[in-house]
């Protein structure tokens, strides 16, 4: 029941994992969203003027006002819309919560980055790091369906860029980077991700996803020679 | 119930002058210790044991780590008095946005700055300028960033103000000259009581960063 004209509308790309969380969200909370694919290589008029300080997606646009960050995005998203909230209601727990999606973004994501941008030793070395990393996140799963707990939660929902896009790199790259002997607890909670019907939806589908790794991949390789 | 708030912290760091800032706005009482970041004490391994980093914020003995989380959990936490944020969602998620700008943005080139030479430094002395000067862009004429009222963003930047001075000396620039609305902004926050008591003199900065420079092997 929509009590004002609610316009929603997301500046994305269908590959980014900061982009895809965005829409889980947004799904979860059953609100109907304009997806608007953008070009990185070639930003429209309407991304620079809703982000002139970074100029990335993704951005949300709701009722025309931008908010930008992938985080800020999914805290104003919960509080804007209360159903199936995504944060938990304790400040500990919420405290809690955001200390491992920036775990996630800021110390996963950029450590993995470099085994894909790196090769040899370097890349070895990068492997090795993103290992000890996952390790606390392995951790943080024992005992729990999800890292929210019980159900899917803000951290899990970011961390969809471990569950679906660095373990898909895997295949790219040529290195088990996340094993299950190494990672059970990991292999498991993927395995309960795929059973919720909001990520199964909002998931890039896995061949077309495959084929964009590859070939970004191999235009990082070109640049590197 | 009394309350027992521990904070791990190291007095030069920025950060740590964020929660310091916090709890003395919200009027909490709380045991400020002093670390060792060359020689880490066991409390602070074992309290942020994935960074081993300050500040941490021990409220009744569970930690929370990362300054502006810990900002937004004492006001959560501690709801009386003034909010650092505002209640209108659109507004708290600008904050936040700036609150990750400085993080993102405003840290990265202080380091080069006093830490770098040449090429690195300037770059790094360009960049900070370019930076500030969008988050002066953002001030406007408010009196704070969020308006009439002191809160978040304020929070996380004025720690930096301290820094100022050294920051000037070592990439032989003025921030006043390119920034006054940013200066005007900072003294104003200072004239805060609870603000001042929090953060070190700029003269206690500006003598400290020769010698850290010595102790991490910068020339």
């Amino acid at each position: 029941m929509a009590e004002r004209s609610e316009e929603v509308k997301l500046l994305g790309m269908w590959a980014s994992p900061f982009s895809r969380r965005v829409e889980i969200a947004l799904t979860l909370k059953g609100l109907p969203y304009e997806f608007s694919e953008q070009d990185i290589a070639n930003k429209s008029p309407l991304l620079l003027q809703s982000n002139p300080v970074h100029k990335m997606i993704p951005v949300l646009l709701h009722n025309g006002k931008p908010i930008s960050e992938s985080l800020v995005i999914l805290e104003y998203i919960d509080e804007t819309w209360q159903n199936n909230p995504i944060l938990p209601q304790d400040p500990y727990d919420r405290a809690i919560a955001r200390f491992w999606a920036r775990f996630v973004d800021e110390q996963i994501y950029v450590t993995a980055m470099k085994v894909v941008g790196k090769v040899g030793e370097e890349k070895d070395a990068a492997v090795e790091a993103t290992r000890d990393l996952l390790k606390l996140m392995e951790k943080e799963l024992v005992g729990k369906d999800f890292l929210g707990g019980e159900s899917l939660g803000f951290v899990d929902i970011v961390a969809t860029l471990v569950a679906f896009w660095l373990m898909r790199t895997e295949e790219v790259v040529g290195v088990k980077v996340v094993p299950v002997e190494m990672f059970p607890e990991i292999h498991r909670w993927v395995k309960n991700l795929l059973d919720v019907d909001v990520i199964k939806k909002c998931i890039p589908p896995e061949d077309e996803h495959l084929n964009y790794i590859r070939a970004r991949m191999d235009s990082l390789k070109l640049k590197s020679v | 119930m009394a309350d027992e708030v521990i904070l791990l912290d190291y007095w030069p760091s920025m950060f740590g002058m964020r929660t310091r800032v916090a709890l003395e706005e919200k009027n909490i009482k709380f045991d400020y210790r002093e670390q060792d970041l060359f020689n880490k004490s066991p409390i602070l391994l074992e309290m942020n044991p994935v960074h081993k980093k300050i500040p941490v914020l021990i409220h009744n003995g569970k930690p929370v780590c990362e300054s502006l989380i810990q900002v937004e959990y004492i006001d959560e936490t501690w709801p009386g008095g003034n909010p650092f944020l505002p209640s209108d969602p659109y507004q708290r998620a600008q904050a936040k946005f700036w609150g990750d700008f400085i993080d993102k943005k405003v840290y990265g080139p202080t380091r080069l700055i006093w830490g770098a030479k040449g090429e690195e430094q300037e770059a790094g002395t360009k960049e900070f300028i370019e930076m500030l000067k969008m988050l002066e862009s953002e001030l406007g004429d408010k009196t704070y960033f969020g308006g009439e009222t002191f809160g978040y963003v304020d929070i996380a930047m004025i720690g930096f103000y301290c820094w100022f001075d050294v920051l000037e000396k070592c990439g032989n620039f003025s921030i006043e000259a390119e920034c006054p609305k940013l200066i005007a902004w900072a003294k104003r926050c200072m004239k805060r009581e609870r603000v001042a008591k929090s953060l070190p003199d700029s003269n206690k900065i500006t003598k400290f960063v020769p010698e850290l420079k010595k102790k991490i092997g910068i020339e």
